[in-house]
């Protein structure tokens, strides 16, 4: 039966959505802002009869991580930007050797130590591959609340359904902000389809091998990669997400995802009152980013207008979906300050006018 | 509708506690809520706060740009935050600990003597609650039953305090309503 | 079919081996190494329900030599990629197999902290002094005054620190139940390390902890020298720094002599 409605933080939201989504074993290593989503599961699961590891590094959890996926269980593990980055080097192996893992990123301020105020700076580290080698990762970015109950299924089904590891991008603010939830019933493992290429003993088969080193000289890494290509090509072509509300008269539309999506949607409102028609374009996916989605849509609309929480990086993939259909306008935030809608609103009356007080305009 | 409250205060005076009676009563009444803490090292400051929205449709931001009421649990507080809140919105002052008021007049001021009024209801550490159930009743946000249950929502477990934090809440709605 | 009842096979492939030939040099200990292990999962009827963790280095490719499930694992990390394996299946058996620059340099954390939780794994630590895959760089466990393409003028103290004695590192850990080092350099000694080999295992099944088996092995490709020698100085100078013997046994189990 799904849950009542429920008043939860959102670390606390996605780590019980984990459990619910058929995630028994969590490894991973504290570090603020998310400190509560190990925190919750390292009783929870208990409650379940699953398994919470605290390793003794960001690079031993990702691993342990590999290691129960590799045997066939629903497993994840959870940081912040700086503990991300250490699990980059788990993540480009399971890419290769085609594991399915969720990897939650409540981003912090950086680069190094940064700060634990929200942020949206490891856009480029979390859609770009993040680590060496020629792979994605899908990239869901929710904005908080329901979402993150239902990205975080989401996020379990596209993993295993891919074989590949998915990251679950949200930020410091998200993981802390209370918002009411439903949570969907208990999903049954044995619902899920079978997998017919994990290692758990060779009793009744052939031996398998998990691994992503091809040492063959008849091109067999190449091959590899070739495939995995094709497998990101299906991701891209057959799971882009986005959400968009934008007037048939919009003058600009807001391209924003995660918690400036939502700060940005406030400031639209707050911009009703003043005449201006604006749209908000809020990709889901960040990679595969819904380029086709916004193409069309910059078709339409003469303005495009990028907020981010960072000095300007899915700006880029705005201007890959845009080109000079429309004039793009950027305004971005380093982490470390929270903004209001008040902000975002002068950046938008700014790029209305095209005045260059707020932001600036991208020559394409 | 929707209607922004920033809760202010020292870390101990349950700042933080009022935000969740707030939105628990907001979620009972059948309003989409949000809760924003102040988080990390702003914290280890020994100051508290949180903003709490509250609105017939769903809410797009969870920050606000000027919260329409402020709620000070202490003069820093009213520092901070006066300047934040919207025109004709409306500050809340625990004249219990301080007597300064905002510098604007453009904003309705109520101050509430929390600790007398939750020692006059056997209630020592019931100022808070005091302060939510005079928050509630002066912006209409939620009546005193609704109060009373977002107490409950935010305390589940913790039934043993409920008797003596209802009597808290409902001598912060008589404080509205008679002035004093 | 009376012609061949004369005949009994006495002697032959293990089950756990495929047949597949190795890539390993001549007297490199990893094939003596893995046969032991191999055997041992037969006797004691294992295969099926193993899965084993190579590491980076020499033995990266031992899944095209064991006949049972393996799982790849970045360099270091064998112990955590089998801590997850045995944590989904506290059931099966779960055996990592590592050389020194993989469990005691970029692994130490892993190692030492998989066995300070008392991880039921069983190790099997091929030390050979020497980094053998990328062609004979320092390793932690290289002796003082070796020499290695990193340490031309042999490895000195002062500069390089002295060789870790990573086993002993892990006794001292709770979770820890067996540690034995043994080499591969007599007959008497590869007997010795079997018996080691199947103790461990027997820790894993028993439920006690965590338990590594250390082997000495030669490297004579890296260390410039014959097979014949590299057993001599397997046997002459590297058990000077890492004496052979029980390190840590708190099994209670009755050791025949």
């Amino acid at each position: 039966m799904p849950s009542e409605k429920m008043l939860m933080i959102g670390s606390h939201v996605v780590a019980e959505a984990a459990v619910r989504a058929g995630c028994r074993y969590y490894f991973g290593y504290p570090i603020t802002p998310q400190n509560e989503l190990p925190e919750y599961l390292s009783a929870r699961l208990l409650e379940v009869g699953g398994t919470f590891i605290q390793g003794e590094s960001e690079v031993s959890s990702i691993n342990m991580v590999l290691g129960a996926s590799a045997v066939g269980a629903r497993t994840m593990t959870s940081s912040s930007s700086p503990g991300v980055s250490l699990k980059q080097e788990g993540i480009s192996y399971m890419a290769g050797m085609e594991l399915p893992g969720v990897i939650i990123n409540m981003m912090r301020g950086g680069p190094g130590l940064g700060n634990i105020a929200p942020s949206a700076a490891d856009y480029f580290q979390a859609t770009r591959g993040g680590a060496h080698g020629d792979y994605r990762t899908p990239v869901l970015a929710p904005a908080g609340g329901q979402e993150l109950v239902d990205l975080t299924f989401v996020a379990f089904d596209l993993a295993d359904k891919y074989r590949t590891p998915v990251m679950l991008l949200g930020d410091g603010l998200m993981g802390q902000v209370m918002e009411p939830v439903i949570f969907p019933d208990f999903i049954d493992l044995k619902d899920l389809p079978e997998k017919d290429w994990i290692v758990d003993g060779c009793e009744g088969r052939e031996p398998r091998a998990l691994f992503s080193m091809f040492l063959g000289q008849q091109g067999e890494l190449y091959q590899h990669n070739l495939h995995l290509q094709e497998k990101y090509d299906k991701i891209t072509a057959e799971e882009m997400r986005w959400e968009t509300n934008c007037p048939d008269d919009a003058e600009m539309v807001v391209v924003a995802y995660g918690t400036a999506a939502r700060i940005a949607e406030s400031a639209i409102e707050e911009l009703e009152a003043e005449d201006l028609r604006l749209g908000l374009f809020r990709p889901i996916t960040l990679w595969p980013f819904p380029k086709p989605a916004l193409r069309e849509l910059s078709k339409k609309v003469p303005k495009v207008a990028v907020f981010e929480f960072s000095l300007g990086q899915m700006v880029e993939d705005v201007i890959f979906s845009v080109g000079e259909r429309a004039e793009i306008y950027f305004h971005g935030l380093p982490g470390g300050i929270i903004p209001t809608p008040a902000d975002v609103a002068d950046f938008l009356r700014s790029a209305a006018k095209g005045d260059g007080k707020v932001g600036r305009r991208i020559d394409v | 509708m929707i209607t922004r409250t920033t809760f202010a205060g020292f870390g101990g005076q349950g700042v933080l506690l009022m935000g969740y009676v707030l939105c628990h009563g907001g979620m009972h009444k059948g309003l989409d809520v949000t809760y924003f803490p102040s988080y990390g090292a702003e914290m280890r400051g020994g100051t508290a706060n949180c903003t709490v929205t509250l609105s017939d449709k769903k809410i797009a931001s969870p920050v606000a740009s000027k919260p329409d009421a402020l709620v000070a649990m202490n003069y820093p507080s009213l520092e901070k935050f006066e300047p934040t809140v919207a025109e004709n919105g409306t500050v809340f002052l625990n004249s219990s600990l301080f007597t300064e008021t905002p510098s604007r007049d453009d904003i309705e001021v109520l101050q509430v003597p929390t600790a007398e009024l939750a020692r006059e209801v056997g209630s020592d550490r019931g100022a808070n609650m005091v302060m939510i159930g005079a928050v509630c009743a002066k912006t209409g946000l939620l009546t005193v039953e609704e109060t009373i249950k977002g107490m409950e929502g935010a305390l589940k477990g913790k039934e043993k305090f409920f008797p003596q934090n209802q009597k808290a809440i409902e001598r912060g709605f008589a404080f509205v309503a008679d002035g004093k | 079919m009376s012609t061949e009842v004369a005949f009994e096979q006495i002697f032959g492939r293990p089950e756990s081996l495929k047949t597949n030939p190795t890539h390993y040099c001549p007297g490199c200990g990893h094939s003596v190494a893995h046969r032991l292990v191999a055997e041992c999962l037969d006797e004691m009827g294992l295969r099926e329900k193993t899965i084993g963790v190579p590491p980076v280095g020499c033995a990266v490719l031992a899944y095209n030599y064991f006949n049972f499930d393996m799982v790849e694992a970045p360099h270091g990390r064998a112990l955590a990629v089998a801590t997850g394996i045995k944590r989904v299946h506290p059931d099966k058996f779960v055996l990592s197999y590592q050389g020194d620059g993989d469990l005691a340099a970029i692994g130490t954390a892993e190692t030492i902290h998989s066995g300070n939780r008392g991880e039921r794994i069983s190790t099997i630590f091929i030390n050979n002094a020497i980094y053998g895959m990328t062609g004979g760089q320092m390793a932690p466990t290289t002796l003082l005054g070796q020499t290695a393409t990193t340490a031309q003028a042999g490895r000195d103290a002062r500069l390089h620190g002295s060789p870790i004695d990573i086993s002993r590192m892990l006794a001292v850990c709770d979770g820890v139940v067996y540690v034995e080092r043994c080499s591969l350099t007599s007959i008497k000694q590869i007997r010795r390390a079997k018996k080691a080999i199947k103790k461990s295992y027997q820790c894993q099944l028993d439920d006690l902890g965590f338990s590594i088996v250390e082997l000495l092995s030669p490297c004579p490709t890296n260390w410039k020298v014959s097979p014949k020698a590299a057993w001599a100085w397997v046997n002459d100078e590297m058990t000077k720094t890492y004496p052979l013997g029980v390190i840590k046994d708190t099994t209670g189990y009755e050791d025949k002599k």
